[in-house]
């Protein structure tokens, strides 16, 4: 039997005396979809993070391929939250994917033509030929998310994370993007792990549901853990989860202004 | 006359000092501007000042006390990482003080004023055949160190969250940048002085920022414009003027020049 994708078991998030939550424990299969979901300051980066190997977690284990993260990193497409490249930066969107390659290795590097091709493979892939020689800056910010999934998928990975890879996106964008991933783990089996404030852009290909509340979690299916029942527990207040028209409404939490932050403490 | 002056060895010696850090400058200077540090730059510049101050004082060669000035300002800044506003006031209030050190050891020090005007604005016609030889093992070294690093150094200026993710060390680089950083600042003093450091790491990259739209282009381009404005910096001086005032005025000139060509390309449609 090969080792899960993702383990993360009895792993707890502390900042301080603050702790965020204890002892949890989940498997990512081949090819799942799971979203990283809750409110900001709940530590969904941390969790992000933490698999890439970059956060110690406070007790318990993570191993990413049953291998610690620090050594499996190589394996993993990271996908960030979008933000605008300067205006006159001199990076072509072909330079930013071929980072995602090799950038992380010491020297020069030549002129490979075997990498060439496959940042070319990969900005088809995502449908970024087009613009791949105008400089990232330039372009617009669903064009330059499309090139962030380019730069994520041109090594091969073995397990996409994304963190709030849709934020300030228009719709068309939104659905571009989680169309690409999805489309990447069914005809190679990535799982994908996807932090999101807002579930409904990816309700229809998410198969389970990590729900991170102020001092506990939650996971499984979308029906099981949205939820008026399970999210008032979570919240220890009365939540209440609206189905209207197809998409989820989440009403009653505590940070339920009606507005989203654009930022989350790590 | 002229071409008398261009037969002479000082003139030889200053304009190969002039290649030698016009190229250094100008590929380190592509860092320096994405990382969006020129302050660092001038922190360094001054504390560099500082340190040939001290070393003045104390009897020693202001260019140990230079490099060393350089070389402890930039470890500082590399361990400590700071981004943005931090970084900013923090800069700011370390070298206001060392400025203030820097006045100190001039006043105590007993010598020919000449030593200390020659930090502040330069004096590259004075380059011995020792410096030169000193200058160029420095810039092959710096150098060498950019092409070691190139990649990982190129991923953590541009991109560093995701370069971070993919392992490239961040703060190991960003103590790298600031220590090659040092040591060019520290060569383009002896050429430009303190004051106008700035004008060969942060102004050529800037403009080659503006035409070039790849990170190899770009370099090479900053490269090009150091030397090209050192170069004519010099040759023009020999007629009239200070050069350390011509390469200023030459590296401004192609700014300005590639402000308006990248304003055009920046107003076509995407």
């Amino acid at each position: 039997m090969t080792a899960a994708p993702v383990r993360v078991d009895g792993v707890g998030l502390r900042f301080g005396r603050r702790v965020l939550w204890e002892g949890l424990t989940f498997d990512l299969g081949a090819s799942e979809f799971l979203a990283v979901l809750g409110p900001n300051g709940t530590g969904k980066t941390s969790l992000i993070r933490m698999i890439m190997g970059l956060l110690q977690p406070a007790g318990g284990v993570v191993e990413v391929n049953g291998r610690p993260p620090v050594q499996a990193r190589s394996g993993i497409g990271y996908i960030p939250q979008h933000r605008a490249f300067d205006r006159d930066l001199p990076l072509r969107g072909r330079d930013l994917v071929r980072l995602g390659l090799d950038g992380q290795r010491w020297g020069i590097g030549g002129a490979g033509r075997k990498l060439d091709e496959r940042v070319d493979r990969a900005l088809r892939e995502v449908g970024a030929a087009a613009y791949a020689d105008q400089p990232v800056g330039r372009l617009s910010g669903g064009e330059q998310q499309r090139l962030r999934i380019a730069q994520a998928l041109v090594s091969d990975p073995g397990l996409l994370l994304a963190d709030e890879p849709l934020l300030s996106l228009d719709l068309a964008s939104q659905q571009m993007v989680t169309s690409l991933l999805d489309a990447r783990r069914r005809s190679a089996g990535t799982p994908v792990v996807f932090v999101t404030h807002d579930v409904n852009p990816v309700l229809s290909m998410v198969d389970r549901v990590l729900y991170l509340a102020p001092g506990d979690w939650a996971i499984g299916s979308p029906r099981e853990v949205l939820t008026s029942e399970t999210l008032s527990r979570l919240y220890g207040t009365p939540v209440d989860v609206l189905e209207v028209r197809g998409r989820i409404v989440v009403v009653g939490t505590p940070d339920d202004h009606g507005a989203h932050h654009d930022d989350e403490p790590a | 006359m002229y071409t008398d002056l261009l037969g002479q060895q000082f003139v030889h010696n200053a304009l190969m000092a002039g290649a030698v850090v016009g190229l250094v400058s100008g590929a380190i200077g592509f860092f320096v501007v994405t990382r969006g540090a020129s302050f660092a730059v001038h922190a360094m510049s001054e504390l560099g000042f500082t340190g040939a101050a001290g070393a003045l004082w104390l009897g020693l060669s202001p260019v140990v006390g230079l490099v060393g000035g350089s070389l402890i300002t930039g470890l500082a800044l590399g361990l400590l990482s700071l981004r943005g506003r931090e970084r900013d006031s923090a800069i700011g209030s370390v070298l206001a003080f060392g400025l203030g050190v820097g006045v100190l050891f001039l006043s105590l020090y007993q010598g020919y004023a000449t030593e200390a005007t020659n930090l502040l604005f330069g004096s590259v016609v004075a380059v011995s055949r020792p410096q030169l030889a000193g200058l160029a093992a420095v810039s092959l070294l710096v150098m060498a160190g950019i092409a070691a690093c190139y990649r990982p150094l190129l991923f953590s200026s541009v991109d560093p969250d995701v370069a971070e993710a993919r392992g490239v060390p961040l703060r190991a680089l960003s103590v790298i940048t600031y220590l090659l950083l040092a040591l060019t600042t520290a060569e383009a003093v002896q050429v430009v002085g303190v004051l106008l450091v700035l004008t060969l790491v942060i102004t050529p990259a800037a403009a080659a920022q503006r035409l070039a739209v790849n990170p190899a282009t770009s370099i090479v381009l900053a490269m090009l414009i150091a030397v090209a404005a050192t170069e004519g910096g010099i040759l023009i001086s020999l007629e009239w003027g200070p050069s350390s005032f011509w390469i200023s005025a030459l590296s401004f000139a192609v700014y300005l020049a590639a402000r308006a060509a990248g304003w055009g390309r920046l107003r076509m449609p995407a």
